[in-house]
């Protein structure tokens, strides 16, 4: 018997593709389930598991004896991190990252300004390449040539001599402090290498935010009657200020955490990252390691609360 | 929200509560078959299959003999070997004395049963008893090599070898005229506070020490006083060799404790360096093959203990790292090492050397449990870098 097949007879059977693409859409929620899973179980296992155990060890202690980590609660370890010596470190650390978070910022507005405001499309795209450039290179080896660069020595000291100076960088050198016997002893010189290191964080976030500012709005600002310093006030520099604070997280966490150029420039005096090291590594001592780090977490978010008062993050 | 929460906090913390094992009793009566293969945890150049240099190879012949292949974790600190220890997958360790006593405290190590080991009595008698590893006569290891730290100097300003450590511990103007401040270094850990407490013994007999690693806290404390007043003099602690090398060739540095590996590699470069063990006497290290307490091939590990002991590696491994052999044989008739190639890594400064050893609060003498430990001492020390 020959009859017209009925239509829906006539289609393929759906493909196993299309099936399972059926089920999903049929089923919101599970498609969002199994596209976020794997993320959120990195995130959950990965970033939080690993910094709750951190938190965990940090109540442990250590038994001085066999130097064997006690795993019982206890506030010991917390009790020996209120010292004095170890308070220096804090201190120490939050204050250079501070002083090197503004230098960075005061050196990263004027080029990332030129940059978005002023440079042609070649040069900024040269200047791009000038910024990232240094990222491209060993960490390690660029902190090592600045041990070279700022020795004794070395180009700087050098420098000086030739332009008869010595003395100016002799009496610098000599302050308290920042002083120490040549650049590379000194806390001067670990500044100078954590603001080269770090300036590019400051820079791109910056750039990027005054990138967006409209040019409508300084035009308007200017039809108004406004000078262009208040314009810059008033229009601009509140625009970018988000990207100021971007940027000064990265570069004020960075130097926060930071254990190298501690360890190769300056005078030895301990930074949060090598009390961290060190007490994980040298003394054995994990729980003291881990309340460490629990300070930069702290200060992180005093930092950010503070950033949030005022208002970097009202523009997002 | 919260509850899963703590249900998550509650079990990291039933994971974080799973107990170490306890130590195991009893030590291996006899030595069988082979497992096939050994591990060890060693310092960089202590084991060596001529990858680095075809003339150093004491592993190949030792896997062709006994069938046990070894495998190779090198630490580059003595608080890695610990850690990697207690995280238990290693059959051998070597360790200096700054871990050893660390290790059998904390039940990571098992005694050695030395009549498995026929080549004992060929060991330097000055060391089967070393308390590095010797524990209530109990032994926890076999003595591999040692070496001594030495007073790396400057030969243009100091013609004459220092002879005193007080170069970097006393402010003094030096044959240049101008003062030591901020021309010397000292080491960056804080074993360093025995180098201080070395120096005490000398100048300061009233205050009684007699074992630089075992201070009570008036010496601990004298031996801090004297660190601070060191601080005024060091513009910055070395720890890596490299940098330290750098320093005395780019940054006016003339005077510091140091190893012999940088003075034989500045002096290869034609610097003005020379290097002496001054009238204190100096510290040293003293490397153990300990072996884990939970060793999955014991009987290739202790295989490995007897060869270690073999004169020719002794011999080859003392010339490869600078150190002296602790089978006092293998200073004799060894090709790499030369005639008098012991002499040179300091075998004859045995009796001046105070070797590194783990501070514990037990003194090891009638002293009792008084004496200041390890983590204190690195607390303290890093608060003297700091000036405090």
């Amino acid at each position: 018997m020959t009859s017209i097949p009925a239509p829906a007879s006539r289609q393929q059977p759906p493909s196993t593709l299309r099936r399972i693409s059926t089920f999903f859409f049929k089923r919101p929620n599970l498609s969002l389930l199994v596209m976020l899973a794997l993320p959120l179980l990195w995130l959950g296992v990965v970033y939080i598991g690993s910094l709750s155990s951190l938190l965990i060890q940090s109540f442990f202690y250590l038994d001085g004896f066999s130097g064997v980590v006690i795993r019982e609660f206890s506030l010991t370890t917390y009790q020996s991190l209120f010292t004095q010596a170890n308070m220096d470190i804090v201190v120490r650390t939050v204050v250079m990252a501070a002083f090197v978070t503004v230098t960075c910022a005061v050196l990263a507005f004027p080029i990332a300004y030129y940059m978005a405001r002023y440079a042609s499309y070649r040069i900024k795209g040269l200047l791009y390449l000038a910024v990232l450039l240094p990222l491209w290179s060993s960490y390690l080896v660029r902190v090592y040539t600045w041990k070279i660069i700022l020795a004794q020595e070395g180009i700087i000291t050098w420098f000086f001599k030739l332009l008869g100076l010595n003395g100016l960088l002799e009496g610098i050198l000599g302050l308290p402090v920042i002083g120490g016997s040549s650049l590379s002893f000194s806390l001067l010189g670990m500044f100078m290498v954590f603001v080269y290191i770090w300036l590019p964080y400051m820079i791109l976030p910056i750039n990027t935010a005054l990138e967006r500012v409209p040019k409508s709005l300084i035009d308007a600002s200017s039809d108004l009657g406004a000078k262009p310093g208040y314009t810059f006030r008033k229009v601009i520099f509140p625009l970018a200020f988000p990207g100021v604070v971007a940027g000064s997280i990265f570069t004020f966490s960075l130097t926060l955490g930071d254990y190298i150029i501690p360890g190769v420039i300056g005078n030895s005096s301990f930074f949060i990252g090598q009390a961290v090291f060190a007490q994980q590594g040298t003394a054995g001592n994990i729980p003291l390691a881990a309340a460490f780090t629990v300070v930069p977490i702290v200060i992180m978010g005093i930092y950010l609360s503070i950033a949030k008062r005022l208002g970097a993050f009202d523009a997002l | 929200m919260t509850k899963k929460l703590s249900v998550f906090f509650m079990l990291c913390l039933l994971l974080g509560a799973v107990s170490i094992t306890a130590a195991q009793e009893g030590m291996m009566t006899a030595v069988g078959e082979g497992e096939g293969e050994v591990s060890i945890v060693s310092w960089a150049g202590y084991i060596e299959r001529g990858e680095t240099d075809e003339n150093f190879d004491w592993v190949t012949d030792f896997e062709a003999a006994t069938g046990c292949a070894v495998t190779n974790k090198v630490a580059a600190t003595s608080d890695e070997m610990v850690a990697l220890m207690n995280e238990g997958s290693f059959d051998l360790v070597t360790a200096s004395g700054d871990a050893s006593l660390r290790l059998i405290a904390g039940g990571r190590v098992q005694p050695i049963n030395i009549d498995l080991i026929p080549s004992w009595s060929t060991v330097d008698e000055r060391l089967q008893n070393a308390p590095w590893h010797t524990v209530d006569g109990v032994h926890y290891g076999v003595p591999y090599q040692w070496g001594s730290n030495v007073l790396m100097y400057n030969t243009d300003v100091f013609p004459e070898a220092p002879e005193s450590w007080s170069v970097v511990f006393e402010e003094q103007t030096l044959s240049d005229g101008a003062s030591n401040a901020g021309r010397v270094q000292a080491y960056d850990g804080p074993i360093h506070i025995a180098d201080a407490a070395l120096y005490l013994k000398y100048h300061n007999p009233d205050l009684g020490i007699t074992d630089p690693y075992a201070l009570d806290r008036d010496q601990f404390n004298a031996a801090l006083d004297l660190l601070r007043q060191q601080r005024t003099l060091v513009a910055r602690y070395w720890h890596d060799a490299f940098i330290q090398i750098d320093d005395f060739v780019n940054d006016g540095i003339v005077a510091s404790g140091s190893w012999p590996f940088q003075v034989n590699l500045l002096q290869a470069e034609s610097h003005p360096i020379g290097s002496t063990i001054p009238v204190e006497g100096a510290t040293g290290w003293a490397d153990t093959t300990m072996m884990h307490v939970n060793s999955q091939h014991p009987n290739c590990a202790y295989m490995w203990l007897e060869h270690s002991l073999n004169t020719k590696l002794q011999g080859d491994l003392a010339a490869w790292f600078g150190s002296v052999p602790s089978v006092l044989a293998a200073c004799e008739g060894n090709e790499l090492l030369g005639e008098g190639g012991c002499s040179t890594n300091g075998l004859d400064n045995f009796e001046k050397i105070s070797f590194w050893r783990t501070p514990v609060a037990n003194c090891g003498d009638d002293r009792g449990d008084v004496c200041v430990p390890y983590y204190e001492w690195l607390t303290s020390y890093i608060a003297v870098i700091g000036g405090r």
